[in-house]
């Protein structure tokens, strides 16, 4: 891919004696899902709101949509659509004023200006709120409002800084929904503290750490990083001692282990592979074979909560 | 410059969907019905011109309540962030905002409009100085206005705006009041940088460019410094 919508360039930001950013190196191309993952502090927002041209860096510089954040600020904000973190909204203007108000600081006007919010209440599904002051919003409503804010002039670049903090996993899965579906034709660069949430939404991942960034690959790469995935098979004990289901599945994989279950007559079974190879299937042949009930089977890889441990808490902050 | 009225206008809407604006104007309208027709009838004189002693001193003391939110609040707020990442320049928000502010102002004063009228229903009005006295508040308010701009891009607290905006505008018109206890150059210096000063010949009927000149000056002066405030953030 040659379309480089993002590249910043050794960016560092001094707040005082402080660094907040050191030296941010990262391109993001047309059609990217970014994830922005890092402690509290880290330069996430910090970042985003060099890109913005919201603030200037100490040093470096980046190009958004082709123009400079120095040379031509303006062309750099009309390509980015923005939602700051928590959402600051005008709560005294209704909704449906609000976006207008937008729309025509973004040089909309008119039928065009119309079109496109319609199109942008039914994107995020504001039509029944649309009459309503944003301050009545509840939280989800609100950053509904924010996205379709930063999407009515269709930008090639959405700038989010956590769009999923303080929602309710209804709200929260509804907004990832929408934010992968803009996905699909844009750039996005979101923020998040949520891991989960990265693997679901995001093609890639930049980990930043005390102002730098640590690592920078998909989501599937970094947890492969971590370590190998473990699968979790909860069985029916009928009877059988742990000592014999561990020796039902000792053909399988490099490590077994057997626990009991909350539930009583119950066992949870965990096999470490001995590559990255799936063994669902084997695992399946194999309690069948030993006459053992399968009542769950799951693949775990929390390890990229462990990769993000490791890198943000210094452990592995020189890679 | 549509951008600019785009800010101008949701700014100006906005102050009627909150409580200051209605606040000052009834402050204003009351305070001044009070001092104008208190002693109206005693002078037996069919002039606004007492109306304008009073409106200028009662514009600079309530003027500031209105500018003190303009940037301030939008910084309390943050929504500041997303105003300035629309594709405007910081001269573009100080000018909407400051458009926005004196547009209410206008407002304020076509509300007062009813008592030089009722004047002249009393006797003949000239409505010369009338005018002249208009173009005075609206000269010497937009100097205050804009003061009271500069004083809201420098906090995020409206409070400390609004005391800012406060004693530099009661500064700027208290000058000429201590001029006997001054030797004569300094007087006529402080003089010539009293908003009184200037707007009390205004009040007369006399437009002189000068005046004008120098209200415009300062005008341009406080939002100049505001906007370099503003500007300011990205560097800091």
């Amino acid at each position: 891919m040659t379309d480089v919508m993002i590249d910043a360039r050794d960016l560092t930001k001094h707040y005082g004696a402080v660094t907040a950013l050191k030296n941010a190196t990262f391109q993001v191309h047309r059609g990217e899902v970014v994830g922005f993952l890092g402690p509290n502090g880290a330069g996430k927002t910090t970042t985003m709101k060099i890109l913005t041209c919201f603030i200037a860096p100490s040093g470096g510089t980046a190009r958004v949509g082709g123009a400079d954040i120095f040379e031509d600020p303006i062309a750099v904000r009309e390509a980015i659509g923005y939602l700051p973190e928590s959402t600051p909204l005008y709560t005294e203007m209704l909704v449906l004023e609000y976006l207008e108000f937008v729309g025509k600081m973004r040089g909309l006007s008119g039928a065009g200006l119309q079109a496109r919010l319609r199109r942008v209440v039914e994107e995020t599904s504001l039509g029944d709120v649309i009459g309503k002051a944003i301050g009545e919003l509840s939280k989800g409503f609100r950053q509904r409002v924010g996205l379709a804010q930063a999407l009515i002039h269709e930008p090639p670049v959405l700038i989010l800084d956590e769009p999923m903090s303080g929602l309710d996993p209804n709200q929260a899965s509804e907004i990832r929904e929408l934010i992968r579906d803009i996905g699909r034709e844009r750039t996005v660069i979101l923020s998040t503290h949520n891991l989960s949430e990265v693997r679901v939404t995001c093609g890639r991942v930049l980990i930043i750490s005390q102002g730098e960034i640590v690592a920078d690959d998909t989501p599937e790469e970094l947890a492969a990083r971590g370590g190998k995935p473990r699968f979790v098979a909860t069985l029916r004990q009928n009877g059988h001692s742990s000592a014999d289901i561990r020796a039902a599945f000792s053909a399988i994989g490099e490590s077994q282990s057997v626990k009991d279950h909350a539930t009583a007559g119950e066992v949870i079974v965990e096999v470490v592979p001995k590559g990255g190879e799936d063994l669902r299937a084997d695992i399946f042949q194999a309690a069948v074979s030993a006459n053992l009930v399968l009542l769950g089977l799951e693949q775990h890889d929390e390890n990229l909560e462990d990769i993000f441990r490791q890198l943000t808490t210094g452990a592995g902050a020189s890679s | 410059m549509n951008q600019i009225l785009t800010i101008g206008g949701r700014q100006f809407r906005s102050y009627f969907n909150g409580p200051v604006a209605y606040i000052v104007i009834c402050i204003v309208m009351l305070t001044l019905g009070f001092f104008f027709w208190n002693t109206f009838f005693l002078y037996g004189r069919a002039s606004a011109r007492e109306m304008f002693r009073w409106l200028g001193l009662i514009l600079v003391f309530s003027l500031p309540a209105l500018t003190m939110g303009l940037l301030a609040e939008e910084k309390r707020t943050g929504t500041i962030e997303l105003l300035i990442t629309m594709p405007v320049t910081e001269a573009q928000v100080i000018l909407g905002k400051f458009i926005g502010v004196v547009g209410l102002y206008a407002v304020l004063l076509l509300l007062t409009l009813p008592y030089p009228i009722s004047v002249s229903t009393l006797g003949h009005l000239d409505w010369g100085p009338v005018w002249s006295g208009y173009l005075g508040l609206l000269l010497q308010g937009s100097a205050v206005l804009a003061i009271g701009l500069m004083a809201s891009s420098w906090t995020d607290n409206q409070l400390i705006a609004l005391f800012v905006a406060l004693t530099l505008s009661v500064f700027f018109w208290v000058l000429d009041k201590f001029l006997a206890l001054l030797p004569t150059n300094a007087a006529s210096a402080l003089e010539w940088l009293s908003f009184d000063y200037h707007f009390q010949s205004m009040a007369r009927g006399v437009v002189d460019l000068r005046d004008v000149i120098f209200f415009v000056s300062v005008t341009v002066f406080a939002l100049a410094l505001a906007f370099r405030a503003l500007e300011s953030r990205r560097w800091s």
